[in-house]
């Protein structure tokens, strides 16, 4: 097997990517999968393209943009919820369809091809820059950092909001911080991983985590795993089977969490011996 | 000296169209265990958010353990306050053990950037041991049964060493025994930490054994209060419900039943 890939910069950077990206794609799933905020991922990953769109339309830098927009769904996500009282999933949704209603917006107001455009959502890790590679190093270390920091504030969230709040808390602080963190890893995944590939990553490896623990912290621990494994076979699977290396990270994923949910011990029922039921009384 | 824990004047609480407390005033002692009835609606749970904060106040004034209710106090006044709601539906393979859940009553008086140290797991290990849930600590909370579901809640308000105790129907959707077992819990530590409790219920032959004060509480107002041995009557409690309700003795005690 030929593996004289792996010399070549773009490929090291690519894994470097993958590795940078699971990781905090990942982490940031576990809150994702544990509130049921499935849909966060795909909406900010559209505001960001959305607000890379506008920013290319009048000529400021796209990341700026795509900051800003990301930043911004995530700052209202909580008071539109609460002011509409809705639940965070509809709020998520309802942004996330006016996002990709203007990103189509400002598409059809751009002049001429929109292929790079376009890219946004695919992604293009073997192509990663090394400004790439630094915003997701420093976000993917902001996301482990901050985790590790206030793991227990974060705990507390994760398991009740209401009551979080009640033993003081400062729940709706760390709510924020877990959308802004969110908002930030989509951000600078944008460009390298891609919008529609964000979502899986996300999503995938924290699913199969949660299929495998009882504990949180091994949860963290397991869907970073997962998510850097699904990286490096995707893009082992892509250079092997000439595919795409975004959609091949995408079943790589997939295929964990289907081999997780196999295994997991969490689906185990326990058996069943007539002899183990008590004398009736009448 | 001035006895008074809690001190509401002339509160106004109201959500979207509904007016959920109507000029409510309403002053507590330390040391007293407080029954609130009244029909679903009435406004007894949103008096409790009211004490501890979670509730937002339209008119009136709020004093609760010597300190203004404000958006400046709340945070320091939640952590002095154990508050258990009804039973929550818990995710059976959410990744958090029951040692961990009571842990969480330390987070608030820890605060940000502190971690748990010996002193908060000895707290933790007393009030699992008080609620006889020792045994069961390294299990996942959401494979309990809903009456250790509570006592896990208890032991979690427990461990924020609180001086107030909020109870939000505990034993609601809970089988008999466990009803009892849990009251029992509850008024035990009520007597043994010298706590000043709040418990709305809807099991009125919870009341005469726990309660020093009832307050019976009817579309947002209170309707009346008195020593359970003066409200408890079948002709206030038919009208409070608006449904007859007849009241036996048995072995001395009273129960109360709907009368058919």
């Amino acid at each position: 097997m030929d593996f004289s890939i792996f010399g070549y910069s773009f490929m090291q950077n690519a894994i470097l990517a993958a590795f940078l990206g699971g990781v905090a794609c990942a982490t940031i799933g576990v809150f994702v999968v544990l509130m049921g905020i499935s849909f966060i991922g795909v909406c900010l990953s559209h505001a960001a393209f959305a607000g890379a769109l506008l920013a290319v339309l009048i000529g400021f830098d796209p990341l700026l943009g795509a900051f800003l927009f990301s930043m911004g769904v995530a700052a209202i996500i909580g008071p539109l919820a609460r002011r509409g009282e809705l639940n965070l999933d509809t709020s998520i949704g309802v942004l996330f369809s006016l996002m990709l209603g203007l990103a189509f917006i400002f598409m059809g107001l751009m002049p001429g091809p929109k292929t790079e455009m376009l890219g946004l959502l695919w992604g293009s890790i073997l192509t990663v820059s090394r400004t790439d590679l630094i915003l997701l190093g420093i976000v993917a270390a902001a996301v482990v950092g901050i985790v590790i920091l206030f793991y227990k504030e974060i705990q507390a969230v994760i398991f009740n909001r209401e009551i979080a709040l009640a033993v003081g808390i400062p729940a709706g602080l760390i709510l924020y911080g877990i959308l802004f963190l969110t908002g930030s890893t989509i951000t600078v995944s944008l460009s390298p991983i891609g919008g529609l590939l964000i979502f899986s990553l996300i999503i995938n490896p924290a699913a199969a985590a949660y299929q495998l623990t009882y504990s949180l912290k091994r949860m963290f621990a397991l869907a970073a795993l997962f998510g850097v494994v699904s990286g490096w076979l995707g893009l082992l699977a892509s250079y092997w089977l000439d595919v795409p290396s975004g959609a091949a990270i995408i079943v790589a994923s997939s295929i964990i969490f289907a081999i997780a949910t196999l295994f997991s011990p969490k689906r185990k029922v326990k058996k069943w011996k007539p002899n183990d039921e008590p004398s009736r009384v009448f | 000296m001035n006895n008074t824990i809690v001190k509401i004047d002339k509160a106004v609480v109201s959500y979207r169209e509904d007016v959920a407390l109507r000029d409510v005033s309403l002053e507590i002692n330390k040391g007293e265990f407080l029954g609130i009835i009244g029909p679903n609606g009435a406004g007894k749970t949103t008096l409790l958010t009211l004490i501890n904060g979670l509730g937002k106040l339209l008119q009136g004034h709020v004093r609760v353990l010597g300190q203004s209710i404000s958006k400046g106090s709340v945070n320091g006044i939640r952590k002095r306050i154990g508050y258990v709601s009804q039973l929550q539906n818990i995710d059976p393979r959410m990744p958090i053990n029951v040692r961990e859940v009571v842990m969480v009553g330390r987070y608030g008086q820890l605060g940000l950037f502190r971690r748990p140290d010996k002193r908060d797991r000895d707290i933790v290990d007393k009030a699992l041991e008080l609620v006889g849930m020792s045994h069961l600590a390294s299990r996942p909370i959401g494979h309990l049964s809903g009456g250790e579901q509570q006592r896990v809640a208890i032991a979690r308000a427990l461990t924020q060493e609180p001086e107030m105790f909020l109870l939000d129907e505990p034993t609601a959707s809970l089988d008999w025994r466990a009803q009892r077992e849990l009251l029992e819990l509850i008024k035990v530590i009520h007597e043994y930490q010298n706590l000043t409790t709040l418990f709305v219920t809807h099991d009125l032959n919870a009341l005469p054994d726990v309660c020093d004060r009832v307050i019976l509480m009817k579309e947002g107002r209170i309707w009346g209060q008195g020593k359970p041995e003066q409200v408890l009557k079948t002709d206030i409690l038919s009208r409070l419900y608006d449904a007859p309700i007849t009241i036996q003795e048995h072995e001395g005690k009273k129960v109360f039943l709907k009368a058919s």
